[in-house]
């Protein structure tokens, strides 16, 4: 295992009540300051194995480490955006971006500032007293990084954050999501199931194999995102290539 | 105001139009010579006028309201209580949820005729017969409400570290509030049913008393009049209950 692995999965196998083997023997290491993706073929247990990291669902064999400590739940090094986006429908803006740091206890003029900060980087400025139901799908996730930002945790787990979000929003968000995390020391360990936005944003793409999933592959982009803009990168070659070898690794699975 | 094709004012005249017809069909039979017993609107309503002005109506509805709110605070602070416990606790819900399964099915106005048996003719076999008519729904409700609560939330709140408390009080609870509203509503309708049965066969009093008494000394006027307020306060206090429902828990911000 590499010295600068910040999540550590030990044999992880996971079988549910009902006799579904969802994952089997998942061992990996995910360095820190990267941005890695879990993709694989649907049904693969790759949210599963995310919520596993969360300390959401216990395993059914096999630990889970983060930076070198065996953890049994969630932790405040880890924060969680959710597919559905999992806001409060009865609350502001304000208080569902803060509500991370309610739950910890921090007094109520602290996190409001702190709240306010974020909900401003992600975009959302003159949001604040809105709820939910009136924002976009988009604007809803945006919420949900930001109140996953709030708690300043090292990693960010985030459970396809854009899967009920349109394509063009998606594009932008993407975007955005970068730029807030380029100067940010964050691990961000990502699910998907689009091979382009795992090819577009992660820096380390883990493919998992058909049910029971394991680690079936590793592959690095490679994509130089240094000074080119998004539209340079979807030209790139790296890029291209890489969306390429995922779908030559992800094909075999559909039968 | 001025305007009259405003869609508002279209609705309180077509609202009023209706009144005048229902009453007006219910003068018109009442003055049909069919039955001694069903007088015509106007009577009525001046026998309403009347009771209210002799201060009887306002006595009896005094007395009907003891047993109709003590037995509703008890289901609302015991039934809801036990209705959360209920959702909240694997071991409560298996132990609880047939018997309330059952208790909701069963028309529960049989069992009144055994309460008097057991608690007598008093104030408590009149709370007793509120309690078991509108506790069922009361717990059956904030039950639902509890187990409706969006699994992802719950998920959520945990994965910030929220303790089994805050995942109560922050996440169950106000996801439930909405669902609890309407168990109270549905509960009070159903004490409304329970009162007047009690009033009707355990002993007459309030207004169970003033409609047994009037209809055994054939004062058809006020029995109907008596008839009449009741079904009115239950029907408009329900009707306000639900507004005031939609209005603190708009279908959008509502969790269940």
């Amino acid at each position: 295992m590499s010295t600068d692995a910040i999540v550590e999965l030990k044999g992880i196998g996971k079988t549910y009540e009902t006799g579904v083997d969802a994952l089997r023997d998942v061992n990996h290491a995910f360095p820190a300051g990267k941005l890695s993706t879990l993709l694989g073929p649907s049904g693969c247990g790759k949210t599963t194995l995310l919520k596993i990291i969360g300390g959401l669902i216990a395993p059914t064999t096999g630990e889970v480490c983060v930076k070198g400590k065996r953890v049994d739940g969630p932790g405040a090094e880890r924060a969680f955006v959710f597919q559905d986006f999992a806001l409060l429908p009865w609350a502001t803006v304000l208080r569902n971006v803060a509500f991370g740091l309610e739950l910890r206890g921090t007094p109520k003029e602290q996190r409001i500032e702190i709240a306010r900060k974020f909900i401003g980087e992600v975009g959302l400025a003159g949001f604040e007293s809105s709820y939910p139901h009136q924002l976009s799908g988009g604007m809803r996730q945006r919420v949900g990084l930001a109140r996953a930002l709030t708690v300043d945790a090292d990693i960010i787990l985030m459970d396809e954050p854009f899967s009920s979000v349109d394509e063009q929003t998606r594009r932008k968000f993407q975007e955005d999501m970068l730029d807030l995390l380029r100067h940010r020391q964050k691990t961000v360990i990502f699910v998907t199931h689009s091979i382009e936005e795992a090819a577009y944003l992660s820096d380390r793409i883990v493919l998992l194999s058909a049910r029971p999933g394991t680690v079936s592959q590793i592959i690095h982009p490679n994509v130089d995102r240094g000074n080119k803009s998004p539209d340079e990168i979807r030209r790139d070659k790296n890029y291209l290539d890489a969306v390429d070898e995922i779908w030559q690794v992800l094909k075999k699975y559909l039968a | 105001m001025a305007n009259p094709k405003r869609p508002g004012d279209r609705r309180v005249l077509w609202l009023a139009l209706s009144f005048v017809v229902a009453f007006g069909l219910w003068e018109a039979v009442g003055r049909w010579p069919l039955s001694a017993a069903f007088p015509p609107f106007s009577q009525t309503f001046l026998a309403f006028v009347r009771m209210t002005a002799d201060g009887s109506l306002a006595k009896a509805y005094l007395s009907t309201a003891q047993p109709l709110l003590i037995g509703f605070a008890l289901c609302g602070i015991i039934g809801v209580g036990f209705g959360v416990w209920m959702g909240l606790s694997h071991t409560v819900e298996w132990f609880s949820l047939p018997i309330f399964i059952i208790l909701q099915a069963a028309p529960m106005a049989a069992v009144v005729p055994l309460v008097t048996y057991i608690y007598g003719i008093g104030l408590t076999s009149k709370v007793l017969a509120v309690v078991v008519l509108a506790a069922p729904v009361i717990v059956m409700n904030s039950y639902k409400g509890i187990r409706n609560t969006n699994p992802s939330l719950v998920q959520m709140c945990r994965s910030f570290l929220g303790t089994r408390t805050q995942v109560v009080l922050k996440i169950i609870l106000p996801h439930a509030a909405a669902m609890i509203f309407t168990a109270l509503r549905l509960g009070l309708a159903m004490g409304f049913i329970g009162v007047v049965i009690a009033e009707l066969l355990i002993t007459p009093t309030g207004i169970g008393d003033l409609i047994t008494y009037h209809s055994s000394v054939a004062d058809f006027p006020e029995m109907f009049a008596a008839v009449a307020s009741i079904v009115l306060i239950a029907a408009v206090t329900i009707h306000a209950l639900e507004r005031l429902e939609r209005r603190l828990f708009p279908p959008e911000v509502r969790g269940s």
